[in-house]
């Protein structure tokens, strides 16, 4: 499916419910336009997988969406609030309901793992006991109780990852945004990644935006589900897809897709045929 | 072709200097609002007053005993050596002691603000701040003002103290000269002007080299390669300026008080 208006697609909730509205977004900085007209939707309990190319515009559309890049032209709705035009003091409330894992985890380096995690609530002057047991339990999320008093240079760039999704967590946000949470790790820490995206979608079912370029990361989100008996990720069963994960792909800075799984491998556009093959 | 490069570097220069007003007037104005990160002020102050102490007390003995000794030379062609404590007095808390105070401070503190700010920005740590909610301006930026403002000082005459010990040193071990009168002509000479003039100098000071090493390091792009020219660019910007804005409270101070 090529071009799909978002209030079209399939089991889509109605578009007035959407926690992101994108409606012909425009960005550009010096030159021609990252992102030109970009318009879709996230719904309540959507994931979006938003795949590309390098360097084709997917970072910047993560950061436009909580306000950290402005846009030029469009309307840009995040929980129902345009934010397009807002000051920057008017957008920290809201950015305090959504959760953000960058690229590389931009975990402060200056603080402990504690204190990474529980940087809004430290700012918030939430008791420290409090702090400490919240900080325990996203720990004990991403499976990394020990790290608790570590800097962040004593870290992989996996446990980096892990400590970035669990200071994203920490005060269960309303939407997550995640910006290539797998790049550049070996693909046992990858998969130990998506586990952790899939547990966190099927757990918490907060929606959520992934920007990835790798496939199989997003076909993995699509064909798994988290059972917690079996503490891990299972496969569902064949020709069974997570229906609330859907696709969205860039190509020099236009959406050419927007659709489901069923739709992307199907899809006739010559540049989604490359990029799968 | 030569107009078009003119023009763009104008245009440039000019959207810098609106660029650089705006952030230090917002780094300036974050202290009349909510929320206000004492314990961020406190911390600067700690790194940039105290950990600048020992560079600033012995570059101002050192600077007065040089004084000393360069005007003992000349003064003792007039037979004036008697007025080297005056001479070395008014030189440091009129002019050296902020001057040289404000350099010093400028080449440890400029360049860590805009190499931590920096790699911050490159980390995109400034970008996750945003993100979880906090403005980095009032966390990172307004703190290390004020702390530099406020620390720059009292450097300042912790550096015309010692400035004026290091002359009397010099004077009396080196010269043999009395030292109380090298004190007492230190002393009484000394007007209010001149204090002023000495005290007003480090609170511009400590504006210039507060806002320039954040306002680079804020608009670092371009990677560690970037991290490097933002500090270059901070500590020669800054050093430049405080000699420049030396010139003119000096000129603005002399023709208010004629002295």
């Amino acid at each position: 499916m090529n071009e799909a208006p978002a209030a079209a697609r399939p089991g889509d909730a109605a578009a007035a419910q959407a926690v992101v509205d994108f409606r012909g977004v425009t960005v550009g900085f010096d030159g021609p336009p990252v992102l030109d007209g970009i318009s879709f939707t996230v719904g309540p309990r959507e994931t979006r997988i938003l795949l590309g190319p390098a360097g084709v515009g997917k970072s910047v559309l993560l950061k436009a969406t909580n306000g950290l890049v402005r846009p030029d032209s469009g309307e840009l709705l995040l929980f129902g609030e345009d934010i397009s035009r807002m000051r920057e003091h008017d957008l920290f409330p809201l950015r305090l309901r959504t959760g953000m894992v960058f690229q590389e985890g931009a975990l402060f380096d200056s603080l402990m793992v504690r204190d990474n995690v529980a940087y809004q609530l430290i700012q918030e002057r939430v008791p420290d006991e409090e702090i400490d047991s919240r900080v325990r339990e996203a720990l004990h999320f991403v499976g990394l109780d020990e790290t608790f008093s570590l800097f962040p240079g004593s870290l992989s760039g996996g446990m980096r990852r892990r400590v970035a999704i669990a200071r994203a967590l920490i005060r269960q946000p309303e939407l997550l945004l995640y910006d290539s949470p797998t790049g550049g790790l070996d693909p046992v820490t990858s998969t130990t990644i998506i586990e952790l995206i899939v547990k966190q979608r099927d757990f918490y079912r907060t929606p959520s935006i992934m920007v990835t370029h790798r496939l199989q990361d997003a076909f993995l989100m699509c064909t798994h589900r988290f059972d917690n008996e079996a503490g891990g990720m299972v496969r569902l069963p064949e020709g069974e897809v997570d229906p609330n994960t859907t696709f969205l792909m860039l190509n020099e800075g236009k959406m050419i897709f927007d659709g489901s799984l069923h739709d992307l491998v199907h899809s006739e556009d010559p540049f989604v045929r490359e990029f799968l093959e | 072709m030569a107009l078009e490069t003119i023009d763009r570097a104008a245009k440039h220069l000019v959207s810098t200097v609106q660029d650089f007003t705006l952030f230090a007037m917002r780094a300036l104005l974050n202290l009349f609002s909510r929320p206000i990160y004492w314990s961020d002020l406190v911390l600067q102050a700690d790194i940039i007053g105290v950990g600048s102490a020992t560079i600033v007390v012995f570059a101002g003995f050192f600077t007065g005993g040089v004084l000393a000794v360069q005007s003992a030379a000349t003064l003792a062609s007039f037979g004036a050596t008697a007025v080297t404590g005056r001479f070395v007095a008014m030189s440091m808390i009129r002019e050296l002691g902020a001057v040289l105070t404000g350099i010093m401070v400028s080449g440890r503190n400029a360049s860590s603000m805009a190499s931590e700010l920096g790699s911050m920005v490159v980390t995109e740590q400034i970008d996750a701040m945003r993100a979880l909610g906090v403005d980095p301006m009032r966390k990172l930026v307004t703190p290390r003002l004020y702390a530099t403002v406020v620390m720059l000082f009292f450097l300042t005459i912790v550096s015309d103290f010692c400035g004026i010990l290091g002359g009397a040193a010099v004077t009396v071990f080196m010269s043999h000269q009395n030292g109380t009168q090298y004190f007492s002509q230190a002393y009484e000479y000394l007007r209010f002007p001149d204090i002023l003039q000495g005290m007003v100098k480090p609170l511009f000071f400590g504006l210039i080299i507060s806002t320039i090493g954040c306002f680079y390091g804020m608009r670092t792009t371009g990677g560690t390669q970037g991290v490097g020219q933002s500090t270059i660019k901070a500590v020669v910007a800054s050093s430049v300026l405080i000699i420049f804005v030396d010139l003119l409270i000096s000129t603005v101070m002399v023709s208010i008080f004629s002295r």
